[in-house]
């Protein structure tokens, strides 16, 4: 039990500062190394939980694929040090400031009420529950029909984003379209 | 805890300490031999004698390599990214090491020690999302390229760190439709059971999913950034790739992990598709359990080897690619045949 509160603790200081890291660095490339340390320590924490699918695909993911994409188009791009906030929206800043204690208050006001509420249920630890074999027959009986719009949903922006790439290379319908407009307009002009 | 033997056998076994250390330790020793077995293959293909002066047929070299790496200066450029230039190396070589914890490299045998029956399970650890594990802990390999091409503020190695994230990238889908081929078959992502699933000599996997085999085996060249897909460092284009600006130990750091890679990748062709610990037909000669297991220890070495030499095979006999070939490769051939492998293992799957 010592073990797993050591591991806690040091996982959730490294999420945290990982996350504060992400917003506070000026170094778009370090921001993104930041978050892939976030992602890292709250794998850690979802071992912890006994959801051992959850954190590996979390890993697999979000820290092997995504981030290292994200750091792909950072480094291509060539994105140099900036005051990031300075945007078209002075006023964000400190619209980000409420936001900010609105989601503080409303995190710690659950997680109090969940902690030393009246219905504090004692924590359940199962091993069986975050097995893939679980995971996959909850997925393919009881939540089949969310899972199926989730993949729709993924499958729609994969075509929308190759119809957009493909339109910006000239190789989409509207760009053909009118390419050959414009032919049948000079057609016509010559004639 | 009322003996010493109780806690001797809590820290041992309990908590798989010393398995895990010992396994560690193994991996760095073979990486030390690995050193100059690349040295005398090469020198094989090319017809010359390789190092020959450290100890008999030069079996020391890898020590002298490794003093010299230590006594080396350390020189920091002055125009590096400190914390990133530092840290890259062990970026890189943490997941290195701690993907071999899921292959298991022999059966589980039970013995007794210190009074208690211990089950002695030949693998650091049993998780029953193994595979999955390893492509994870895998994928964060291309930190330590990136971090170091990034943190070495060299365009040289910009480029270096740049091409393996793509590279990464790419050819980690073809290798995840293989593998998901593979998992298709067994009905498990432990890697225990994929390798009891292949328990006949025409139950491996390279003989049912012969085209998955190859997807993953060329895929695996491309993780490990080995020739012909070694485009993060290509020397004539790239000075050194991602490590030009790295010397002595830090430089080593480097070369160990891409090691360790390689043998990872090659006890995971080695346990999905040949088989893993399994000699087919051993079961039937009735022979001592101990005499048993080091047999399929044994033959895990022994399989091992062999993927690791095709690896260095194939460094010294094929050219480099070049990069667009290498993105066709990878998404115009591998990841349509790697679809069309997995439709074909859920029909016959499905319908035999």
């Amino acid at each position: 039990m010592a073990l797993e509160s050591i591991l806690f603790w040091l996982f959730a200081m490294l999420a945290v500062g990982g996350g504060v890291g992400v917003v506070v660095h000026p170094n778009p490339v370090k921001s993104a190394l930041f978050l892939v340390v976030t992602f890292f320590a709250l794998a850690g924490e979802y071992v912890l939980l006994m959801a051992h699918f959850v954190a590996i695909v979390h890993i697999a993911v979000y820290a092997g694929a995504i981030m290292v994409l994200f750091l792909f188009v950072i480094m291509l791009l060539n994105v140099q040090e900036e005051s990031r906030l300075a945007g078209v929206w002075g006023f964000m800043r400190y619209f980000s400031v409420v936001l900010f204690v609105a989601l503080f208050v409303q995190l710690g006001y659950f997680g109090y009420q969940g902690f030393f509420g009246a219905e504090n249920v004692p924590l359940v630890r199962e091993t069986e529950i975050g097995t893939v074999e679980q995971i996959g027959t909850a997925l393919f009986s009881q939540y089949v029909l969310p899972f199926e719009i989730a993949s729709i949903l993924l499958l729609t922006a994969m075509i929308g984003a190759l119809y957009l790439s493909k339109q910006k290379l000239g190789l989409g319908e509207p760009a053909r379209a009118a390419r050959v407009k414009e032919a049948l307009h000079e057609k016509e002009e010559a004639h | 805890m009322d003996s010493f033997g109780d806690l001797l056998f809590y820290l041992v076994i309990e908590t798989g300490f010393l398995k895990a250390a010992l396994v560690v330790n193994l991996l760095l020793v073979v990486v030390m031999i690995l050193t100059l077995m690349e040295r005398k293959i090469s020198a094989w293909i090319q017809e010359r004698h390789g190092p020959n002066r450290v100890g008999p047929w030069g079996i020391l070299q890898p020590i002298a390599d490794g003093v010299k790496f230590f006594t080396k200066e350390d020189i920091v450029p002055s125009h590096v990214d400190k914390f990133l230039y530092i840290i890259a190396p062990l970026v890189s070589l943490f997941p290195a090491l701690v993907t071999f914890a899921v292959v298991p490299f022999g059966d589980q045998m039970t013995v007794n020690m210190f009074d208690h029956l211990v089950t002695i399970q030949f693998q650091v650890a049993d998780i029953n999302v193994g595979i999955l594990y390893i492509v994870g802990i895998a994928s964060l390999g291309v930190y330590g390229l990136i971090v170091g091409g990034f943190g070495s503020n060299n365009k040289y190695s910009m480029l270096g760190g740049l091409r393996s994230s793509a590279q990464m990238i790419s050819y980690e889908l073809p290798m995840g439709l293989a593998i998901i081929s593979v998992v298709m078959l067994s009905g498990s992502l432990r890697l225990n059971d994929i390798v009891t699933d292949q328990s006949s000599l025409l139950a491996w996997n390279i003989f049912r999913q012969p085209l998955g085999f190859i997807i993953f085996f060329v895929a695996a060249f491309a993780e490990t950034n080995r020739l012909p897909f070694d485009l993060p460092e290509a020397e004539q284009e790239l000075v050194g790739g991602y490590h030009t600006e790295y010397s002595s130990m830090k430089f080593s750091a480097f070369m160990i992990s891409e090691y360790s890679h390689i043998i990872t990748a090659s006890s995971l062709v080695a346990t999905l598709y040949l088989g893993g610990w399994q000699i087919p037909g051993l079961a039937a000669l009735n022979l001592p359990i101990v005499a048993e297991q080091l047999l399929q220890i044994l033959a895990f070495i022994v399989k091992t080897s062999f993927i690791i030499f095709i690896f260095m095979w194939v460094r010294w006999t094929l050219p480099r690619f070049r990069y667009d070939q290498l993105m066709n490769l990878g998404w115009k051939s591998m990841v349509p045949l790697g679809l069309l492998n997995v439709v074909l293992t859920a029909a016959v799957v499905a319908f035999f």
